[in-house]
Formats: structure tokens, C-alpha cells, sequence
């Protein structure tokens, strides 16, 4: 019970972190739908560019995330303010997921739609807004999910260069080993994780194409 | 109707050849011509080529030797082209996540119809192909394969083209199913006189239904034939198809809608 009492005492700071922690998550996964998507229809268009921008997302996927924090701290215009370099680590992370289901949900269109659509005169770009992107959709909310989900997690590491968030109470308990400082920030990152997962598993079924 | 004027031709292949991206040689040589209000069958089997040349003519292909004129015209605005052709499809290729109005509504849709008037082409069409006016809110999903390939119909007769291209598009129906669409394609087709080009792997389909058979094995033309005169015919392919499926000179004529 100590760990509700200490969640109680310090309400305001738990409130606080947990909404940055989210800010992080919330404007670092925009970012990733915004490059992503385009990224990821662009190599469903022109396959020639599928293997290098997969790769490129790929290779970022591997890089240790406490390593890209501290690879990026340098960088000028980053540097100065650490909530900017999380954002930008945090992005290249979601990138993967969202690029790799955009590009397997457009492919994933029944080709003889497709072709019918073509046949009938539509433009590319009416193809692309009125029958592709439609039934891909549900594809590339999953990838946005999984995105959030890992990104709720990482993003307790961004607390290591400074950039707030829930991991605050977690390496502020590892420093002083203090169990319910963990448990302060590791509990409400987990329940945000599954809050994520739940609430975009439910727009995911019911966007999908019947 | 004798006039070989070139206007008296809707669609004219001169010389195509295709090769395919892979440098695969599926058409060559092949010189053909469809007379307005005609129905063309392509008949032949798959890797033939029938497809290939159908899709010429909508320009989903594009022919690496010779040209296709559509209405004399080789070149030219390819959406317009389209829009101005009716395209059927084997399995009707319908958009799942619309609704069977929308499905028949997207060609006037996009090109910006005033509401009413689709709505009103909507319902012509559902009964044109014998479909009920509460088809109009299904999904393609909630339909019987017959009842998909009539939307897939009256899809591409939405906007009122003069040419109907058609790739198997009974093929994969039940055999009375197949016989009732048949039927339904005849009036229909006495109807409106459209230009058809008809792909088929089945000759009796194509007796049926075509006013002239292409006959098409390996990437060639090997003869052009009405019906009558198709299953007397000594061409040896012809013949060998007139024997696979059984047919004598008795079978051209109860199709035949002229």
C-alpha cells in the first residue's frame, strides 16, 4: 500500500510527468504519420525505392536508444533543448512500424481492384485516396499502434538526457533504490502503454474495409 | 453494313506486338478490327493472349509495337479514354468497402454528376441487370457471385460508354448462373448495340454470344470467324476447339442473337 500512498502524496509531480511523457509520445508519433505514411506509399509506388528505405528504417530499429540519445546530444540545434532530441529519437523509431505497414497495406489491395479502378479511369491520385488508402487503413493503424506502444516505452529513457517524462521517478529510484519510485513511473507507463493499445485496437476494427 | 470505311470501326489493331516487362513476347503481329454495335470474342487459352490485347485497348497496356486505335485515335487523354470505355472483370473486381450504389455510382461520381441524377442512373442500372433497388446499400461481400458480376455490369455501363470490354467475366459462375448472365448479355446487347470485346476460354460462351470469334494461340491471330462459320471451319485450332467442347454447326445458330 505504500506505493498508492506515495502515487497520493505526489499526485501533482506524477500528473505532471505523466502528461509530458505524453507530449513526447503524442507529438513524436504525428511526426512519424506524417513521414511515414508518404514514405511508406511512396515505396508501395516505385518498388525501387522499397529496399533502401526499409533498410534505413531498419537500421535506425538497431541502434541502442540510450546510444541515439547520446549520439544526437551533440547536434547543435538539438542539443540545446533535450524534449527536441527526444522527439526526434523517439520519431525515428516509430518510423519503421508505420513505413513497413503503410507499404504492406497498400500492396495488400486485391489487385483486381486496383486494376478495375484503373480501368475505369481513375487518376493515381484518386486511386490512392478513394479505394487504396481506404482499405489499407486498418493495416496502417496497427503499425501506428505498435509505434505508440514501443514509443510509451522508449520514451522512459528520454528522462536519462533530461527530457522528462515518467522516467524521471524511474532513474531518480534506480539512483536512490527506491522501489516505489520505479514502480511511480513504470506503473503509469505501462498503463498508458496499454490505454494506447486498447483505445487504437478499437478505431483499428472498425475502420476496417467490411 | 458492308462499308470498310475506317469511322465504321470502333477499335482497330494494326500490327500490335507486346512484350512484357520481363521481355516476354505475348503478342505479335496482330491485326484485328471491331465494327461498331459488334460483340468480338477473343477466344483462347490462358497465356494466349486475349487478355493482353483487351488490355490494349484501355491502354493498361501499352502495345510496344504497331498501334490500337480506339475510335480511329491511337493517342490521346488516357483517363478520358477510360471513362469512356466500360471495363468487366473476371470476379467483378467491385470495391469492398463500397456499397453496391457506390460501386455503380464512382465513374459518374468522379466525374461530378449532379446527386439526383446518379441516383437516378443507379436505379436504372440495378434494373437493367435484374437486380432489386435494395441491392443499392449491400456490400459487395453480402452478394451471390451472380449477383456481383451484375454490379460489375452495371458498373461499367454507368456512364453510358459505346465500348464494353469484358475479360471472363462469367468464367468463375455456376453453369445455370453463367446460362442466365448469357441470356441477359443477348437483350441486353439488342438493346444498347454497344461495341463488345469479350475475353473467353469457352467456346460455347463464345458461340453464343459473338458476333465474330478471334481465335488467339500463343501470342497470335489465328483466324476471325463468325460462329456459323467457326465450327465448319478446317483451321486446324479451330477445329481442335470445336472437337474439345463438342459443338456441330447446330450449336452456332440458337445463340446467335442477330
Amino acid at each position: 500500500m505504500n506505493f498508492f500512498y506515495f502515487i497520493m502524496q505526489n499526485r501533482g509531480q506524477v500528473l505532471e510527468l505523466t502528461l509530458e511523457h505524453l507530449w513526447l509520445v503524442g507529438v513524436s508519433t504525428l511526426l512519424a504519420v506524417l513521414v511515414g505514411i508518404p514514405l511508406g506509399i511512396m515505396i508501395a509506388r516505385w518498388p525501387r525505392w522499397n529496399k533502401p528505405v526499409l533498410a534505413g528504417a531498419n537500421i535506425i530499429q538497431t541502434i541502442p536508444s540510450l546510444a541515439l540519445f547520446g549520439f544526437l546530444l551533440p547536434v547543435p540545434w538539438l542539443g540545446e533543448r533535450v524534449d527536441r532530441l527526444a522527439i526526434l529519437a523517439l520519431t525515428l523509431y516509430a518510423l519503421l512500424p508505420v513505413i513497413r505497414n503503410t507499404y504492406t497495406g497498400i500492396r495488400g489491395v486485391d489487385p483486381a481492384v486496383v486494376e478495375a479502378g484503373r480501368g475505369m479511369g481513375l487518376t493515381d491520385r484518386q486511386l490512392l485516396f478513394r479505394v487504396e488508402l481506404p482499405l489499407a487503413v486498418s493495416v496502417i493503424l496497427s503499425g501506428v499502434r505498435v509505434a505508440v506502444v514501443i514509443s510509451v516505452g522508449l520514451a522512459t529513457i528520454a528522462a536519462a538526457i533530461g527530457a522528462g517524462g515518467l522516467g524521471e521517478f524511474i532513474f531518480r529510484g534506480l539512483a536512490m533504490v527506491n522501489n516505489q519510485l520505479i514502480l511511480a513511473g513504470a506503473v503509469p507507463a505501462a498503463i498508458l502503454a496499454l490505454l494506447a493499445d486498447l483505445s487504437l485496437g478499437w478505431i483499428e476494427r472498425r475502420l476496417r474495409p467490411r | 453494313m458492308k462499308s470498310t470505311a475506317a469511322d465504321d470501326f470502333a477499335i482497330e489493331f494494326r500490327d500490335v506486338s507486346y512484350t512484357s516487362p520481363t521481355g516476354q513476347q505475348v503478342l505479335s503481329g496482330l491485326n484485328l478490327e471491331v465494327r461498331r454495335g459488334q460483340t468480338l470474342v477473343l477466344l483462347g487459352r490462358s497465356g494466349s493472349g486475349k487478355t493482353t490485347a483487351l488490355k490494349l485497348v484501355n491502354r493498361l497496356l501499352s502495345p510496344t509495337g504497331g498501334e490500337v486505335r480506339v475510335n480511329g485515335l491511337a493517342a490521346g487523354d488516357v483517363i478520358r479514354l477510360r471513362r469512356s470505355i466500360g471495363y468487366v472483370i473476371q470476379d467483378a473486381g467491385l470495391f469492398p468497402h463500397f456499397t453496391v450504389e457506390r460501386n455503380i455510382a464512382l465513374v459518374p461520381t468522379i466525374e461530378g454528376w449532379p446527386e439526383e441524377r446518379i441516383r437516378t442512373r443507379v436505379r436504372d442500372l440495378l434494373q437493367i441487370v435484374g437486380l432489386e433497388a435494395q441491392m443499392a446499400s449491400r456490400y459487395p461481400r453480402e452478394l451471390s457471385g451472380g449477383q456481383r458480376q451484375r454490379v460489375g455490369v452495371a458498373r461499367a455501363l454507368a456512364a453510358d460508354p459505346a465500348i464494353l470490354l469484358m475479360d471472363e467475366p462469367f468464367s468463375a459462375l455456376d453453369p445455370l448462373t453463367r446460362d442466365e448472365l448469357q441470356r441477359e448479355f443477348l437483350a441486353l446487347q439488342q438493346q444498347m448495340s454497344k461495341t463488345v470485346v469479350f475475353v473467353t476460354h469457352d467456346l460455347r460462351e463464345a458461340l453464343r454470344l459473338g458476333s465474330r470469334i478471334a481465335l488467339m494461340e500463343a501470342g497470335r491471330l489465328v483466324t476471325v470467324l463468325p460462329p456459323q462459320d467457326f465450327v465448319r471451319s478446317d483451321d486446324p485450332w479451330a477445329a481442335a476447339y470445336v472437337r474439345a467442347f463438342g459443338v456441330g454447326p447446330a450449336s452456332a445458330a440458337d445463340g446467335d442473337a442477330s
